[in-house]
């Protein structure tokens, strides 16, 4: 007991410093040392959104809306192909979640069939009666939400960062789910607003032969859509032709401005939407097209005169903001499916900074008390047990900045929790000595048995609380987590400060003070 | 010099085994009682679990609570409830989920701000939508179910079956009761209330270790002593340890209940409940209950961590 190892000395030497080291730049104000690397000294604790007050978001793609595109193409492809291959054909269409079509002539079932497989890789084509049927595979179907759940991301991104949002966290989760962390919003009504729009942006003809009385009536001439109006004045419908002039795809840029007085917004098309564009306006001089935004028409100008230069206006009855978004979201592109919230958590900085005011004083207070109590208990050595606590702290306080752990509401808890189990350790081998000493061993042997026969308890008393720490981690989400990574880096750091950092401390008590009897 | 108190005695005697029956009855009574009430009352489910809106707004004046409610009342939102919340100037309201999309949650919050118009400070809002409540469920209930197998195993690996038996039977104990209390207090049910749930098994398996570990001890050591008499000197002998730290956890959970804001004191108070029932567990169920398991004496068996007669050895050549 009275023999330390000198290596073993350094090693516990070592931790504290470390953790000493590590917990100190958190007792400066925050962010006093700008960005330092990760593992170096120097970084703070990172707060939760609940303490330092923010926005957590959890979308979901709706990849069936993808799904479902990439479905309708197969059936306008069909539809080409068939009429070129001269088959007759009917009900062609999307049908609970595959492409379908009817053969007339029974006949044509094998060619028609060959046909459908050559549509599009990825599928898998089956038949059945005189019906072909082609339904995506599921790798393909796999890798279509990949895909989109990507690009939403990187879209996201594009909205969040135009906001200027400092150090938004947006990354996927599970399959089909994007989290978004975003420090400092504490209402982000804004931010839902733009992720919430897909942005698709596409300029069609109106059909000028097609009556809207009679399309709101069902009676939609083929290759044409009733559109409703974005706009509370004017007409409330549009019908307008299927075939996409221009889409947003195209756009460069576009920007918010005026133009006599009304807030408009202005954009740039590349190369080829220009060119395309130029044309189609060329060809449709003294005609109305639609600037249709998410299949709501938001205005239809007439073309005076061929829009060649590539760039152009749109116009509609916009305020000032809903022109800077209008704008935002198309500079930064479509989304490829819509995004629905499933959860969100927002904390304004006020009760963040209370929680962290009330979160110190329970920690101190009950940091008081347990002192207080170990001093009663157990004397002399509850004041090296309460030496052992403190650094405890500092070493809870080290390993969270050094691994850049989030610290939340609940891991403050877990923190003061710890405060009070920390001690466990210490009252187990305080009591044994005890018992070692009613049983008439020597104060030396009794320390020496003392902490020898503890050691196993303590090991089997806290690896079992570890356990429910690490399924907490696993499983739980946001503040909960937060809790297990308190409590699990507590258990490890008691049992260190405990078993080494007492000892230590009572062995070199002893080695000086050579007790006859022990103040235990 | 300072001088050190023993709470618990040297050599208490207290006749803890002998009134196991007492204490049998006791929880047997306590986990029915939960279980009705978990059955009839139901627990008080937040929102994490069955969705909806919640806001946490703070008036400059003490809020008026009868007419936030009639003016919130009034926008159609369905089940509308409004909780003081910390002190008079702050209104937990709870919104139940509202039929349709995204779009109609983000409607009903904005028609309650505008309700309750200027000088209202939105502290925080949450919003949890129907598919992520239900896997929070599962998640929750996956967490407890695969934390108590762990610990299952590993006190079966670490000692004999019957004391993992035992010790599972403490735990459920401990957690069916919280349940119980929830539901006849009616406080919310959450996500922290599970952590809380989970960290009061984690300490409650706790002390039960400790306590087991000093019974294995004791078989090894009085090879002839009846096992009721083992078990109660060695529940005695652990008992000043058990007290003490049920104490110090006790103080640090009272100071988060009293000064740790309104959102974490439903925590602490579970965790206090958890602590008081997990040590008594601990004592009165989980060793007594070894009585009944068939537990063998382990004389004939080579066992290979016998600590013991090794320290012994060493002790007298050292």
């Amino acid at each position: 007991m009275l023999q330390f190892p000198t290596w073993k000395i350094a090693l516990v030497v070592l931790v504290c410093l470390l953790g000493v080291v590590y917990a100190a730049p958190n007792a400066f104000e925050r962010n006093a040392f700008g960005d330092v690397p990760t593992g170096v000294p120097g970084r703070q604790i990172n707060l939760g959104l609940d303490l330092q007050g923010g926005s957590y978001l959890l979308l979901e793609v709706d990849s069936k809306v993808v799904v479902q595109e990439r479905l309708e193409a197969i059936v306008e492809s069909a539809r080409r192909e068939l009429r070129d291959a001269k088959i007759g054909y009917l009900g062609l269409g999307v049908h609970a979640g595959v492409a379908r079509f009817q053969v007339r002539e029974a006949g044509d079932l094998d060619t028609a069939r060959d046909l459908a497989r050559k549509l599009e890789p990825g599928t898998e084509v089956a038949t059945e009666g005189n019906w072909v049927t082609v339904a995506l595979s599921e790798a393909t179907v796999t890798e279509i939400t990949r895909n989109a759940v990507q690009q939403s991301i990187e879209i996201v991104r594009r909205r969040v960062d135009e906001t200027g949002t400092r150090e938004p966290l947006i990354q996927r989760q599970g399959d089909d789910r994007i989290l978004i962390q975003l420090p400092g919003v504490d209402d982000p009504q804004r931010i839902k607003a733009l992720i919430g729009q897909t942005a698709k942006l596409t300029f069609q003809l109106v059909d000028l032969n097609a009556s809207v009385d009679d399309a709101r009536q069902g009676r939609v001439p083929p290759g044409s859509k009733l559109l409703p109006s974005a706009d509370d004045q004017g007409p409330p419908f549009y019908v307008v032709k299927r075939r996409v002039m221009v889409s947003g795809e195209n756009l460069v840029d576009s920007q918010p401005t005026f133009q006599d007085n009304q807030p408009v917004v202005s954009f740039r098309f590349d190369a080829v939407g220009g060119r395309r564009f130029g044309q189609a306006t060329t060809e449709n001089v003294g005609k109305p097209f639609a600037i249709v935004l998410d299949d709501k028409v938001i205005s239809a100008p007439v073309i005076r005169e061929p829009i060649l230069g590539g760039t152009g206006i749109i116009s509609g009855s916009f305020s000032v903001q809903q022109a800077q978004d209008l704008a935002l979201l198309l500079r930064a592109g479509a989304l490829p499916a819509p995004l629905t919230v499933l959860e969100e958590r927002s904390v304004g900085p006020g009760l963040g900074a209370d929680s962290i005011a009330a979160g110190k004083i329970a920690s101190i207070v009950g940091l008081l008390l347990v002192i207080g109590f170990m001093v009663v208990a157990y004397g002399l050595f509850g004041i090296f047990a309460n030496l052992a606590l403190l650094l405890n702290i500092g070493l809870i306080l080290g390993a969270l900045s050094a691994l850049q752990a989030t610290l939340t509401l609940p891991g403050i808890a877990g923190i003061v929790l710890t405060i009070g189990m920390a001690v466990d350790a210490n009252v187990l081998v305080f009591e044994r000595v005890r018992e070692e000493l009613d049983n008439g061993r020597s104060p030396i042997n009794a320390l020496d048995a003392g902490y020898r026969r503890a050691f196993t308890t303590i090991v089997d008393s806290n690896l079992t609380t570890l356990f429910a720490a690490v399924f907490l981690f696993a499983l739980g989400s946001g503040p909960v987590k937060g809790f297990a990574v308190t409590l699990g880096i507590g258990i490890l750091t008691s049992m260190f400060t405990a078993v080494m950092v007492t000892r230590l401390i009572v062995a070199l008590w002893a080695r000086r003070a050579r007790p006859a009897t022990l103040p235990i | 010099m300072l001088k050190p108190i023993r709470f618990v005695p040297r050599n208490a005697k207290l006749p803890i085994i002998r009134s196991r029956l007492l204490a049998f009855v006791l929880s047997t009574i306590l986990v029915i009682g939960s279980l009705v009430a978990v059955a009839t009352i139901g627990l008080n489910f937040g929102i994490d679990f069955k969705g909806g809106i919640l806001m946490e707004v703070r008036t400059s004046a003490p809020a008026n609570i009868a007419q936030m409610r009639a003016d919130l009342g009034g926008l159609g939102l369905g089940e509308v409830s409004l909780q003081e919340f910390g002190d008079e100037h702050e209104v937990l309201i709870r919104i139940q989920r509202q039929e349709g999309d995204e779009a109609a949650q983000i409607k009903a919050t904005d028609a309650v701000r505008a309700a309750l118009g200027e000088g209202v400070e939105y502290r925080r809002t949450e919003f949890v939508g129907p598919t992520v409540g239900q896997e929070l469920i599962e998640a929750g209930a996956l967490a407890v179910g695969l934390a108590l197998l762990s610990i299952l195993l590993y006190v079966w690996f670490r000692f004999e079956w019957q004391f993992g038996v035992g010790a599972i039977v403490a735990l459920a104990h401990d957690i069916v009761s919280t349940l119980g209390l929830f539901a006849v207090i009616q406080h919310e049910f959450n996500l922290a209330t599970v952590a809380a749930v989970l960290t009061i098994a984690g300490y409650s398996i706790n002390d039960t270790v400790v306590i087991y570990d000093r019974v294995r001890e004791n078989l090894r050591k009085y090879k002839k002593m009846p096992l009721a008499d083992l078990f109660e000197l060695s529940v005695n002998e652990t008992l000043s340890r058990t007290t003490l730290t049920s104490g110090t956890t006790l103080l640090a959970l009272v100071a988060i209940y009293l000064f740790g804001g309104a959102v974490l004191a439903d925590f602490a108070l579970a965790m206090i409940w958890g602590i008081v029932i997990g040590t008594y567990s601990s004592v009165f169920i989980a060793v007594p209950l070894l009585l009944y398991t068939g537990l063998r004496r382990g004389e004939d068996e080579p066992s290979e961590d016998v600590a013991v007669p090794e320290y012994e050895r060493a002790e007298r050549e050292g």
